[in-house]
C-alpha cells in the first residue's frame, strides 16, 4: 500500500465520542499496576547511595558499617559494580568511575531485605571525597556562554531572516525587555520506579517510563545487550511530562543492582527529593526579547536572545526560541541560544519544553507591545498573523490563531473589557484580564508498528508496545481501532504498556497519537486488505506508521489562545485566578471527554508556573533547596476555580488518518504569559519574572 | 512487640515481625500487597497516601504502622461492593476527575473523609463556624488542598465531589 493511500482519512464513528476511560475503574478501585506494584516473589529493596558534594571524586567509601547490619544482601559501588559499555551518555554512566559531576549523583546502592533496612544501611556508608571547586552560578553575565550544535528536537541554534538590527533601529515603537524563569521540576505524582530482574542474561523491568521501547534501546547498549535481552512492563504510568521520556539514571542503578542479586527482583523508586537531582528540570531561562513595530502595531522585527544552562556532564540545549521563529508574520526575525556548562544535574523535557519558557515571553513583549501602541492585544496578533509559515515559507496544514482569538473573546466577553490598568477595584481585590496566545508543532515520531489479530471470541487484539501516561492512550487508541476496523470499541481489545508487543515511539512532543494511531490505522487496512471484513478466527496482520510526504509540503503546528482573568489583593499583593479559558486549534479531537482534561491539566500546570513553581538552586552548594511539596508548591485544589478548554470543530486532512495534530503539550503553553498579562492590567505592574509572587505587586 | 492486630476493608490481620520503621503506608503496599494506596512523597505533603482510619482521613506515609494496633483500616480496594462501585469512584470516572490516577486513590479517599467531617459540622476555615455547613465549591477545593494533583484534574475532581454531595441523602 503506497503511503498515501495509507493517511487517508478515517470515517470517524468513534473518534469524537466523549468515551469515559477504558482504565477508569482499575484506576478508581487501585487496581491499576503501577510499577513498583506487580506482585513479585522474594523482592529486594534498593536504596542509593549519593554524592555529598558538586564536584569532585570519591577516595574511599567505607561500607563495613553497612554490610553488619542483619538484612543487607549488597552493596554497590564503582569499585564492584558491573561494568557499562558506553559512555556516550554521561548522565547514565554511574557506578563506573570515581568522578561526580553534581551533588547528589549516584554513587553506590544498598540492596536489603527490606525498604527500611536500605535506607538505614545506606545513610551508614562513609564516604571521602577529593572536592573541587564547583560552579553552579546561572547568570547573564558570564564570559563562557557558548552556542550549542543545535537545540532540541534538532532545530537550529540561531536564525536569522531580513536584517533585525536594522528594522529596530527605525522602529516606531520599541519594546526592549528581559523576562526571566525560574529552574521547574516536573513532579509526577508516581515516583520514578524501576524493578528490575536479571536473569539468564536478560531483563526484566517494571518501570514507569513514557516510552517502554525507547527505554530498553538505550538501556541494552549500555548493558551490552540485545534490546530483545530486555524486556519492559509499563501497562500504567503515573504522570511523567516529559520526566520519564527518558532513561534516567536510577534506571541503570535498579539494572545494575539486579545484577549484583542474579534471580532477585530489586525494587528501587526515587523520594520526591532524590526527584529535583536526577530524573530532569526546565532549565532557568534569560530571554531578551526586542520587537520592533510601525505605530498600527505592524511588527517589522522580532529578535529573541535566549541564555539558559546545561550540565558538565551532558548537554541539554531547550529550544526556547524556536515557537517565536513561527508564531508571527514579521519580515526580519533573529534568534539565537546560549548556554553555559555547570556542575549542576543534567536538565531534560518537562512539557513543551522550549515553547512554555519561550512563549511567557514571546508573549508578554506582545501584551507590552499592544500597550505601546495602544492596540487591544487580540487585534495586534491578528494584524501580525502569519499567513505562511515565516521560517520556511511553506504553507501551514492548517493555522486558525485568530479564530481561537475571536471565539475565546466571544466566550469571554473580552469586547466589555476597559483596557485601562488599574480600574477596577472588587472587595479590595484588583481584577484584570489578559489574553496570550499558545503553539505546539505537529510531531510524528516514525517507526511505530501495530499487529491486529482476530479472536475467537469475535474481538480483534491489537497490540503495540505504546503507554498511557494519563494521556488516555488506553481509550484514544481503542477508538481509533474501532474505526480503522469498522467495528464498535467493544470489539477492540486493546494490549499495550509492554516491550513483548510491537515497536512503539516514545510518548514525547505530544506525537503519541500521531505516531500511534497511524500504525493501528495502517495495520487496519492492511488487515482488511488481506483477511476482508469477515475474518477467520487466528487472522493476523501487521503494519508500520507510513511515511507523510505532506509533511516535507506544509508546516505543521497546532495555536490557541489563553484568557485569564486575575484577582490581585490591593493589600498582600496575593494573586487569584477566578477564571481561565483555553481556545485551541489541533486538529480532529479524539476523545472529547478525556482531550478537555489533558488541555485543562496543561493550562492548570500553566497556573501553576505563572504563580507558585520555583526550584531555588543554592549555588554555593550545587543543590536544589526547594526539593519537597512543602518548598516547590505546585498548583492545589485552593488555588484551580474555574478552568475550561474548548476547541474549533476542525480536522487536519495533511496530519494523519485522524486529522489529529497532538494536544498534550499545547495546554501550557503561554498560560503563565496570558495570567501575567492580566495581572499587569489589574495592578498597573508588570512582572517579567516569574513565578509572580506577591511581593512583586505590593506597590 | 512487633505483632499488630489490624483491620483492613473487613478482614482481621494478625500481623507478626512488623518493623517498628515500617509506615502504614508501607505495611499496606509492601506487605500486605494492598497497593491501591499510593505514595507520592512519604513526607505528609501530597496526601496520596490517604487511608480511613477508623472513620477519619489521614496520610499514611506519616503514621507508623505498630501505632495503629486494633484500628479499622478502609483503603480505596475496600469501597466498592461487589461490582458495584462507591458513588465517588463512579462519579470520578463520569466527570473525568483524573489522568493518571496515580493520585486518585487518595482524592477518593479524602473526599469520603472530607465529606463525613463536613457533615459532623466540622469544615475548614473557609466555611467559618455555624450549626449548618453548606458545602459550596470553595470549601470542597479548601477541605480537598492536602491532595495534589499533578495531572490538574482538579476542576473534575471538585465537579464529581459536587456531584455525590448533592445525591447523598442527608445524614
Ligand atoms: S505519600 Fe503520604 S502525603 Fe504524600
Ligand atoms: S491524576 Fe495524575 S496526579 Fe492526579
Amino acid at each position: 500500500m503506497s503511503a498515501d493511500a495509507s493517511n487517508a482519512p478515517l470515517r470517524t464513528r468513534s473518534i469524537g465520542q466523549p468515551l469515559a476511560r477504558l482504565d477508569g475503574r482499575a484506576k478508581v478501585t487501585g487496581a491499576a499496576r503501577y510499577a513498583w506494584e506487580h506482585e513479585l516473589a522474594d523482592a529486594l529493596y534498593v536504596y542509593p547511595v549519593q554524592a555529598a558534594i558538586a564536584r569532585g571524586s570519591v577516595v574511599s567509601v567505607d561500607i563495613e558499617a553497612t554490610r553488619a547490619v542483619a538484612g543487607v544482601v549488597a552493596v554497590i559501588t564503582h569499585e564492584n559494580a558491573a561494568k557499562l559499555q558506553s559512555d556516550e551518555n554521561k548522565e547514565l554512566w554511574i557506578l563506573q568511575s570515581a568522578g561526580i559531576g553534581f551533588r547528589g549523583q549516584f554513587i553506590g546502592a544498598v540492596i536489603a531485605e527490606s525498604l527500611e533496612i536500605a535506607r538505614h544501611a545506606a545513610d551508614l556508608v562513609r564516604v571521602r571525597y577529593d572536592e573541587q571547586l564547583h560552579d553552579a552560578d546561572f547568570r547573564s553575565d558570564r564570559d563562557d556562554l557558548y552556542a550549542p550544535e543545535k537545540v532540541n528536537a534538532g532545530y537550529p541554534t540561531d536564525t536569522a531572516k531580513g536584517d533585525a538590527e536594522a528594522a529596530l533601529r527605525t522602529a516606531e515603537v520599541v519594546v526592549d525587555q528581559t523576562y526571566t524563569t525560574p529552574m521547574e521540576h516536573n513532579n509526577p505524582m508516581e515516583t520514578h520506579t524501576t524493578v528490575a530482574v536479571w536473569d539468564d542474561g536478560h531483563f526484566t523491568l517494571y518501570d514507569s517510563t513514557q516510552g517502554a521501547h525507547s527505554l530498553r534501546k538505550t538501556l541494552a547498549p549500555l548493558f551490552g545487550l540485545d534490546a530483545d535481552a530486555i524486556r519492559v512492563i509499563a501497562p500504567h504510568i503515573g504522570g511523567g511530562f516529559g520526566s520519564k521520556g527518558t532513561a534516567h539514571a536510577h534506571d541503570v542503578l535498579a539494572c545494575l543492582a539486579a545484577q549484583a542479586v542474579p534471580g532477585r527482583p530489586v525494587k528501587l523508586t526515587l523520594t520526591r527529593q532524590q526527584m529535583f537531582q536526577l530524573v530532569g528540570y526546565r532549565t532557568p531561562t534569560i530571554q531578551r526579547i526586542r520587537l520592533g513595530a510601525n505605530r498600527h502595531g505592524r511588527l517589522a522585527a522580532i529578535s529573541h536572545d535566549v541564555i539558559e544552562q546545561t550540565s558538565r556532564i551532558k548537554e541539554f540545549a531547550e529550544q526556547t526560541a524556536v515557537p517565536t521563529r513561527i508564531m508571527y508574520a514579521a519580515p526580519n526575525c533573529r534568534t539565537t541560544h546560549r548556554l553555559v556548562k555547570l556542575d549542576v544535574p543534567v536538565p531534560s523535557w518537562m512539557r513543551a519544553p522550549g515553547e512554555t519558557p519561550g512563549m511567557f515571553a514571546l508573549e508578554t513583549a506582545m501584551d507590552e507591545l499592544a500597550i505601546a501602541c495602544q492596540l487591544d492585544p487580540i487585534e495586534l496578533r491578528v494584524r501580525n498573523d502569519a499567513e505562511k509559515d515565516p521560517e520556511s515559507g511553506k504553507p501551514w496544514s492548517h493555522r486558525d490563531l485568530v479564530g481561537c482569538l475571536r471565539k475565546g473573546a466571544r466566550h469571554f466577553d473580552w469586547d466589555r473589557r476597559n483596557p485601562a490598568p488599574r480600574a477596577r477595584l472588587r472587595d479590595g481585590w484588583l481584577v484584570g484580564t489578559g489574553v496570550a496566545a499558545a503553539t505546539y508543532p505537529r510531531y510524528r515520531m516514525p517507526g511505530s508498528v501495530a499487529m491486529i489479530r482476530y479472536e475467537s471470541d469475535g474481538r480483534y487484539v491489537v497490540r503495540m508496545g505504546a503507554v498511557d501516561i494519563g494521556t488516555g492512550t488506553w481509550t484514544a487508541l481503542t477508538q481509533i481501532a474501532a474505526d480503522a476496523l469498522d467495528c464498535p470499541v467493544g470489539a477492540i481489545a486493546l494490549d499495550i504498556g509492554d516491550t513483548h508487543f510491537p515497536n512503539a515511539t516514545v510518548e514525547g512532543g505530544s506525537s503519541g497519537i500521531s505516531s500511534w494511531g497511524t500504525a493501528i490505522v495502517a495495520a487496519a487496512r492492511a488487515f482488511r486488505d488481506k483477511h476482508g471484513a469477515n475474518p477467520e478466527v487466528g487472522s493476523e496482520a501487521s503494519a508500520a506508521s507510513p511515511d507523510n510526504p505532506e509533511e516535507e509540503r506544509f508546516a505543521m503546528h497546532s495555536f490557541g489562545a489563553h484568557f485569564a482573568e486575575v484577582a490581585v489583593n490591593a493589600a498582600t499583593g496575593e494573586v487569584r485566578v477566578p477564571r481561565m479559558l483555553g481556545v485551541f486549534s489541533v486538529g480532529r479531537i479524539i476523545n472529547p471527554r478525556t482531550a478537555r482534561s489533558q488541555f485543562i491539566g496543561g493550562m492548570t500546570m500553566g497556573l501553576s508556573m505563572a504563580l507558585h513553581e520555583r526550584s531555588v538552586m543554592d549555588a554555593r552548594f550545587g543543590e536544589v533547596v526547594t526539593h519537597d511539596f512543602a518548598e516547590y508548591h505546585i498548583a492545589a485544589h485552593a488555588d484551580v476555580e474555574d478552568i475550561d478548554a474548548i476547541w474549533l470543530d476542525e480536522s487536519d486532512p495533511h496530519s494523519n488518518a485522524m486529522g489529529s495534530r497532538g494536544i498534550g503539550e499545547i495546554g501550557i503553553v503561554g498560560v503563565a504569559a496570558a495570567i501575567g498579562n492580566a495581572v499587569w492590567h489589574a495592578t498597573g505592574i508588570r512582572v517579567r519574572d516569574l513565578p509572580i509572587t506577591p511581593d512583586n505587586l505590593l506597590a | 512487640m512487633d505483632a499488630l492486630h489490624i483491620a483492613i476493608n473487613g478482614v482481621a490481620h494478625d500481623l507478626k515481625g512488623v518493623d517498628a520503621r515500617t509506615t502504614l503506608l508501607d505495611l499496606l503496599r509492601d506487605r500486605l500487597h494492598l497497593t491501591g494506596s499510593k505514595k507520592g512523597c512519604d513526607h505528609g505533603q501530597c496526601g496520596a497516601c490517604t487511608v480511613l482510619v477508623n472513620g477519619r482521613r489521614i496520610n499514611a506515609c506519616l503514621s507508623l504502622a505498630l501505632t495503629h494496633e486494633g484500628d479499622a483500616i478502609i483503603t480505596i480496594e475496600g469501597l466498592a461492593q461487589g461490582d458495584t462501585l462507591h458513588p465517588l469512584q463512579a462519579a470520578f470516572i463520569e466527570h473525568d476527575g483524573f489522568q493518571c490516577g496515580y493520585c486518585t486513590p487518595g482524592q477518593i479517599c479524602s473526599a469520603i473523609g472530607m465529606l463525613d467531617e463536613v457533615r459532623r459540622g466540622q469544615p475548614s476555615h473557609v466555611s467559618g463556624d455555624g450549626e449548618h455547613v453548606e458545602l459550596d465549591d470553595a470549601e470542597i477545593r479548601e477541605g480537598m488542598s492536602g491532595n495534589l494533583c499533578r495531572c490538574g484534574a482538579y476542576v473534575n475532581i471538585v465537579a464529581a465531589i459536587r456531584d455525590v454531595a448533592r445525591q447523598a441523602p442527608e445524614s
